[in-house]
């Protein structure tokens, strides 16, 4: 498999906080990664580092070759990275198909922009399917449930056709059965696209997580398969010393 | 009902196109026949303050962005024609009447190339969209928006009036420009020629009205919308929000400078006074109360408050400020979106009534937020 993103001795700090010491990450193109850690251990300040809206103090973040720090928010989604965010923000006064058209805009030439929308583009009609979302495509993204909108959300990424989807905390406050339409909703985009997941839920990861990094205290913790990293005695630590439940719930699976 | 059905949809989306067409043969072959000439010019003057209007709807009411400045961009586009009218009239060698009596002996270098009326008229748009694209770039890249983005552009307006009334010999000072009397080839003082004048405001206030019209339905309308309700969202789709907003800002802007450039030879003269904060103010309450969701409700909210304002004035010039005061009020607290969003109420009050009980249709969706919600995406019209 080739790299697609690597990155090398990053440094963030938050006025005097160290919130990520020489870190080294690297994914490769097709991979599902999962990205765990007790609270503050930087998961979601990486996120922000490679999407833009951290810049760090020193180190590299290279995608399919290219440098990205520097680089602002918007022309990193055009090199074709794409994220969610722990809250989902969809525009509410525009239609569901209104929302995933917008995402899928920035493709086409500048004309495009100017006209009204006719018709249904082939990556939003893939990304109305993918979600689940069709039934529901003229209805104002405000009516959506909660569930509803981090799948919209995700449908929007999908009609910008990335290479590389970030996905934060995305079963977070979701029902039972929202979580396991959520995780074949997962499983279906990380055939076609790298995806990284930065989770909390244990039970989620379980089902759904081929190879997970763990982050402590904005450090790599260590790296592997589910069962190779909840057997690791550092990681139980890390969570014996965090939130009783989850370390319980790796102990319980690790024995 | 199902049978009934389609006609609602149709019936609505013919009602924009008929309205607008029926406000403009009331205004362009009603008007003029039954207004005097007084009268048809103060509603000229209206018009040209429905134009910005119209750019204001975009930029606050699509945009999201509050513009206490616009007079600064109205002011740009009269001060370009006001130069050229002025210089056509000392003629070639002459010096403008107030230049004269200010004691200033030679045409000042800045007043030159205004003698070209191609130039003139390509500055009325330049000007103002020029600083518009300045100004935005600068302020927007920086995220400066919301209450700071008003106070922002309140004091560029504060600004430009302390420069041109202190421009004694370049500008007018605080008597600005006036004694107009001739517009590219129009006798300002022949009704006959006023009148035409009057229907190319018309005009050009219909055309302003479909590009606006145009832009807020086309996808950069969308993006402008999302760029206003989750302005950090909309990096993630890929675009620069700052380059968005900066376009609406700069298509404004371009509007309030026409409108400017027309006002002049409508009204006879343009002073600080006409574009200060207080000139400013009231363009953008005639929006608000209007309703700056809307295009039509923002040009007839301008139209509504200054013939408003000329009725008052005319029995008591002070009381005037204080009823607008009151009516701004009034509708941010009660009526944010305006006569047009009341009207837009009524509509579906109505339409609901005439429809019950909607047996073919879904259930209704769990709140009122979805009715409230189609209502604002209908408005466009």
């Amino acid at each position: 498999m080739t790299e697609l993103l690597r990155v090398r001795g990053l440094n963030v700090v938050f006025s005097g906080f160290r919130a990520i010491t020489e870190l080294d990450f690297t994914v490769s193109g097709g991979e599902l990664r999962f990205l765990i850690g007790p609270n503050g251990a930087g998961k979601t300040t990486l996120i922000d580092v490679i999407t833009g809206l951290t810049r760090p103090a020193s180190g590299s973040v290279r995608f399919a070759g290219t440098e990205l720090l520097g680089r602002r928010e918007h022309q990193i989604v055009r090199l074709g990275i794409g994220r969610t965010f722990q809250t989902s923000v969809v525009f509410e006064q525009l239609t569901v198909l209104e929302n995933l058209d917008l995402a899928a805009t920035f493709r086409r030439p500048l004309g495009t922009l100017l006209r009204r929308r006719r018709g249904i583009a082939d990556q939003v009609a893939e990304a109305l399917e993918t979600t689940g979302l069709a039934e529901l495509a003229d209805r104002p993204a405000g009516v959506l449930s909660h569930g509803q909108r981090q799948w919209l959300e995700i449908g929007m990424l999908l009609a910008q056709r990335p290479s590389l989807l970030l996905l934060d905390e995305p079963v977070a406050g979701m029902s039972r059965d929202e979580r396991a339409r959520t995780g074949e909703l997962l499983r279906q985009v990380a055939k076609e696209h790298t995806v990284i997941v930065v989770e909390h839920d244990m039970d989620f990861l379980r089902r759904f997580a081929s190879t997970v990094t763990v982050l402590h205290e904005g450090r790599l913790l260590c790296e592997g398969t589910v069962a190779q990293v909840q057997a690791d005695p550092r990681v139980q630590e890390v969570y014996l010393g965090r939130t009783r439940k989850e370390s319980a719930e790796l102990v319980k699976e690790a024995s | 009902m199902v049978g009934t059905a389609p006609a609602g949809p149709t019936r609505r989306r013919l009602a924009g196109p008929a309205l607008f067409v029926a406000v403009g043969l009331l205004l362009v072959a009603v008007a003029p026949a039954v207004l005097s000439p007084f009268r048809l010019d103060l509603l000229g003057k209206y018009l040209c303050y429905a134009i910005v209007a119209v750019g204001i709807g975009l930029a606050w009411g699509r945009g999201g962005m509050l513009t206490l400045g616009q007079g600064v961009f109205f002011g740009l586009g009269g001060y370009a024609m006001g130069m050229h009218l002025k210089l056509r009239e000392a003629g070639p060698g002459g010096l403008p009447d107030f230049m004269v009596w200010s004691g200033v002996e030679s045409l000042p270098a800045l007043w030159r190339p205004f003698a070209n009326p191609v130039f003139a008229l390509a500055m009325v748009v330049l000007l103002p969209v020029t600083v518009a694209v300045l100004l935005g770039l600068l302020v927007f890249r920086q995220r400066v928006r919301g209450a700071y983005f008003a106070v922002l552009s309140q004091a560029l307006a504060a600004a430009f009036v302390i420069l041109l009334v202190g421009q004694q010999g370049l500008t007018g000072g605080t008597n600005g420009l006036t004694n107009f009397q001739m517009f590219y080839g129009l006798d300002l003082y022949q009704p006959g020629d006023k009148r035409i004048l009057y229907l190319v405001v018309v005009g050009v206030l219909g055309a302003m009205f479909l590009l606006a019209w145009q832009l807020s339905r086309s996808r950069f309308g969308q993006l402008l919308v999302a760029v206003r309700d989750g302005e950090d969202r909309v990096r993630f789709l890929g675009y620069e929000p700052a380059v968005v907003k900066t376009i609406a800002f700069a298509v404004s802007a371009g509007m309030a400078g026409i409108a400017g450039a027309l006002f002049v030879p409508m009204v006879g003269l343009l002073s600080p006074a006409n574009l200060g904060i207080v000139a400013s103010l009231e363009l953008l309450v005639g929006v608000a109360i209007g309703g700056r969701f809307s295009l039509a409700g923002a040009v007839g909210g301008a139209l509504l408050v200054n013939y408003a304002k000329t009725i008052f004035s005319e029995e008591s010039a002070d009381n005037w400020i204080y009823l607008q005061g009151a009516m701004f009020v009034v509708v941010m607290l009660w009526a944010p979106r305006g006569l047009a969003g009341l009207a837009a109420d009524l509509r579906t009050a109505v339409r609901h009534r005439r429809r019950r009980p909607p047996r073919s249709v879904p259930a209704p969706l769990p709140s009122g937020t979805a009715a409230v919600v189609a209502n604002r995406a209908e408005e466009p019209a």
